[in-house]
């Protein structure tokens, strides 16, 4: 176990309730007062496939997924094959005892699952065997796992419920019995902790979005952000919003203009797939100036792609995303709470300036849980921008203004006007006059000069004077955090605004840089173009992954010392 | 009360003299003034085609979207505010080529809108190509030597997908027309009117007098029976145009069935939460 975190992985065929067992295995430590980050990887498949989670538990915030595990749950033997070599000499490694493996490495807990299962209810249960089992090794609350057993199956049959802690408690007490000599101290309960949650990015999405007020959310289902759709679906009669299922994405996003057009806070989500059907409404949005918030979980690749894995090759496309000029606002978070927090922001903003607010977001958001206080939503204040529900016989939707934006009304209020695609004047009639033609392509790009002014710089983490830089966005914040622990002289510049750029800051940020880094997920380092775009700085020394996987804390360090070995 | 000088705009029709759109102008215009359609309870989407202008002849609020797309937008806004009429204009190339699958899904989820389908069997706007009405044979600027593509039937095609009223109605017959817009509105459900319209530029075959000599109103047919109205809407011939409606059906419409805006609109119901503690809880 190494910097205090300590790591579970569990591994074995898909439909096995793989991803099921990490998140209860992380709501248990967290309910025990700890913290956890949640790390999936799965192929494209509901059944068959390797399937993988590992659980980081630690009393410090964890921020990211590591290469080393301590444990592994190996619920088939391919399992141990893949796993053997990010184990340690002390790593524990269940197994079904029926079965023939070969450890090189770690210490062997074989343990009859598959009988024990059986014996509870049936061989589907040898998760629940297998997770009893991990608590009695790791001092873990038998009692608190059935009670969420209880809580997760509430809505399937009791039967499933009582079989599923029997299962548990078997594992439990065959672990207790035999291998009492390798009981560790892992998950004694941490009495200080403060209650927190279990959330991944999409769920941070959700939330974000219904405390921003969300009242209209349309999203064809695909992966990464599925699970915003099954969230805002469940809750939708509880909180009053609607949501829709469309037909395809290009409906989606048109949709949500209507909802907003109307008069309520529209969001749609999708993949960069999605998006690229959605890039012709994209633009609409633009030209009618309604707003609209767009959550793109990125994944790898062009067409298809890698469905079930991490990339963040769609900057580019999202920053470049239809014909002609208008004012788009690119966001993009670098963990679940900041995925929750911007989302608030791209309601208020997309308001605010009456343009589409794209959130970006990679699956490893998306997809990996990690626990959290009750998120603060006291603070929010919703800003609806300008907006009027009176009736003026004058009303003129898209009057000149000094700051780009234009008096909202909604229809059904009285007010005459149209929300034209066609160039048009300030009543919405379709224009090709010259001068008219200008004044509103000078009147939508002047938002992005207000906006400006109130962009906020971007964060940076570690020493003010340091020997490098490394700049990054999305998901790689975590392992970055966790690599910038280990050094002093290492500082850290991350990006959420991308469109508008901060150029002024980041531009004194890196001049006074000794050595930068550029850290992303793709192949032309797309984030690295932007800045060149931006702020005229060319960054050479670029850290690129595009094999689907993370950026693992491991593979930070190692950057890091093999750039100071250099200097 | 609509007046008919209060849907005047300062924009003068941009169609060509003698277009069929003129018609479904007229009679859309007198169906406003007859059931009080204005600009606090009706709103207009369009797509784009020579239909689309429509927007800029009536003072009534509009959204004119995209090519083939009026009608996801006309359900977001009837989703956010059920208390408006929602009409879309719509054409051939609009609503059957590039929107086709947003007609068979809307219809099929039966959102409360009234959709016009402005049909010339041309891509008029573009100067005179084949559109998925046209009918086979055709010689059109993109089909020089004759439509090798068979046409769709725009009834059958709204029956099969689940519109629960489906019409055809004629541009040169403004009054009967007017009468089934106002009924198409009236129908809670997924209305669609097919409007046969000569392009008098680029369709020299289906002129008005065509269609004044071959269209008849259909009587003593049931729009209830499903069987019979497809029946009807294969038919299409020399004296064989059926005009009026061939199918309407009472089933709950989509607004209907989400309960949050049971008691009142969407936009109209407060989004403002201060305390989402409980919902927090539930990813302990």
């Amino acid at each position: 176990m190494e910097d205090s975190i300590y790591k579970i992985k569990i591994g074995g065929a898909a439909g096995q309730g793989i991803k099921y067992s990490g998140l209860i295995l992380a709501k248990l430590a967290t309910r025990l007062g700890y913290n956890i980050y949640n790390y999936v990887e799965y192929p494209s498949l509901i059944r068959g496939g390797h399937n993988v989670v590992q659980v980081s538990i630690s009393k410090e915030p964890v921020f990211a997924p590591s290469q080393n595990s301590d444990f592994l749950i190996a619920l088939n033997s391919d399992a141990i094959e893949k796993h053997q070599d990010e184990l340690s000499e002390d790593s524990y490694i269940i197994f079904d005892n029926k079965n023939k493996v070969n450890i090189v490495k770690g210490k062997a807990i074989p343990i009859p699952l598959s009988k024990i299962a059986i014996s509870a209810g049936g061989e589907i249960l040898i998760n629940s065997v297998a997770l009893g089992a991990t608590i009695a090794l790791l001092s873990g609350d038998i009692e608190l796992f059935k009670d969420l057993i209880e809580e997760e199956f509430l809505d399937k049959d009791k039967k499933i419920r009582e079989s599923n802690k029997k299962a548990a408690q078997l594992g439990f007490n065959y672990a207790f019995e035999k291998f009492k000599d390798k009981i560790k101290k892992v998950l004694i309960k941490n009495n200080n902790a403060q209650v927190k949650m279990v959330v991944d990015g999409t769920d941070a999405i959700s939330l974000g979005a219904i405390a921003a007020g969300l009242q209209f959310a349309t999203i064809y289902p695909m992966s990464p952000i599925a699970n915003i759709l099954h969230t805002l679906a469940l809750y939708q009669r509880k909180y009053k919003y609607i949501f829709e299922q469309p037909e395809d994405e290009i409906s989606a996003i048109n949709m949500a203009i209507g909802a907003s057009f109307a008069g309520a806070r529209s969001m749609t989500a999708t993949s960069g797939g999605g998006f690229c059907l959605m890039t012709e409404g994209f633009g609409l949005a633009g030209m009618t100036e309604t707003p609209l918030v767009v959550i793109e979980g990125m994944r790898p690749g062009p067409a298809t792609g890698l469905p079930t894995w991490s990339g963040q090759g769609d900057l580019q496309f999202v920053l470049n995303a239809h014909q002609g000029d208008f004012v788009r606002i690119v966001l993009a978070a670098g963990d679940a709470k900041e995925a929750f927090e911007l989302t608030m922001t791209a309601f208020n903003l997309a308001d605010k300036y009456q343009t589409p607010v794209v959130l970006l977001i990679d699956k490893n958001i998306c997809e990996h849980a990690q626990s959290f206080p009750f998120f603060n939503i006291s603070k929010y204040k919703m800003d609806k921008g300008k907006i009027t529900t009176e009736f003026s016989p004058k009303y003129q939707r898209y009057k000149d203004e000094s700051d780009g934006v234009s008096r909202r009304t909604l229809p059904g209020l009285g007010n005459f006007f149209i929300a034209n695609s066609y160039e048009h004047d300030t009543e919405g009639f379709t224009t090709e006059k010259k001068g008219e033609i200008k004044e509103q392509m000078e009147k939508r790009m002047r938002k992005l000069k207000t906006l400006e002014s109130e962009m906020p710089d971007p964060l940076l983490f570690g020493p003010e004077d340091a020997d490098i830089t490394l700049v990054s966005f999305g998901s790689n914040k975590g392992s970055i955090l966790g690599a910038l622990k280990l050094f002093n002289n290492v500082n850290f510049l991350h990006l959420n605004w991308l469109n508008p750029f901060p150029k002024d800051a980041v531009s004194k940020r890196l001049e006074k840089s000794r050595h930068i880094v550029d850290i992303e997920c793709n192949y032309t380092g797309q984030l690295a173009k932007l800045i060149r775009t931006e702020t005229g700085i060319e960054i050479n020394d670029k850290f690129l992954k595009y094999d689907g996987r993370p950026f693992f804390k491991e593979e930070i360090v190692e950057k890091i010392n093999s750039v100071l070995k250099k200097s | 009360m609509t007046k008919l000088e209060d849907l005047t705009t300062k924009c003068n029709p941009t169609w060509c003299a003698g277009c069929g759109n003129f018609g479904i102008w007229g009679a859309f215009k007198n169906a406003a003034v007859e059931k009080g359609w204005d600009n606090t309870n009706s709103v207009l989407v369009a797509g784009i085609g020579c239909h689309g202008n429509f927007i800029n002849f009536i003072k009534l609020t509009s959204f004119e979207g995209l090519h083939g797309r009026a009608i996801p937008v006309a359900t977001g806004i009837k989703l956010a505010n059920h208390k408006l009429n929602v009409f879309v204009f719509s054409g051939d190339g609009d609503c059957l080529g590039e929107g086709g699958n947003h007609l068979i899904h809307g219809a099929r989820r039966n959102h409360d809108l009234t959709v016009l389908i402005h049909n010339n069997n041309f891509y008029s706007l573009t100067v005179g190509q084949t559109s998925p009405t046209a009918p086979h044979g055709f010689k059109t600027k993109s089909t020089p030597f004759g439509n090798p593509d068979f046409p769709i039937s725009p009834i059958t095609l709204a029956i099969a997908s689940g519109a629960t009223f489906v019409a055809r109605g004629f541009a040169g017959d403004i009054p009967k027309l007017s009468e089934l817009i106002i009924k198409a509105n009236q129908h809670k459900g997924f209305s669609v009117i097919d409007v046969i319209q000569p392009c008098i530029t680029f369709n020299k075959e289906f002129d008005h007098k065509f269609f004044q000599e071959n269209t008849y109103q259909l009587e003593n047919h049931d729009p209830t029976n499903r069987e019979a109205a497809f029946k009807k809407s294969l038919e299409w011939g020399i004296k064989q145009i059926p005009l009026g409606i061939f199918y309407q059906e009472e089933k709950p419409d989509y607004e209907s069935q989400v309960s949050q805006i049971s008691e009142k609109p969407l936009v109209e119901i407060s989004n403002i939460r201060k305390n989402l503690d409980d919902l927090f809880r539930k990813f302990l």
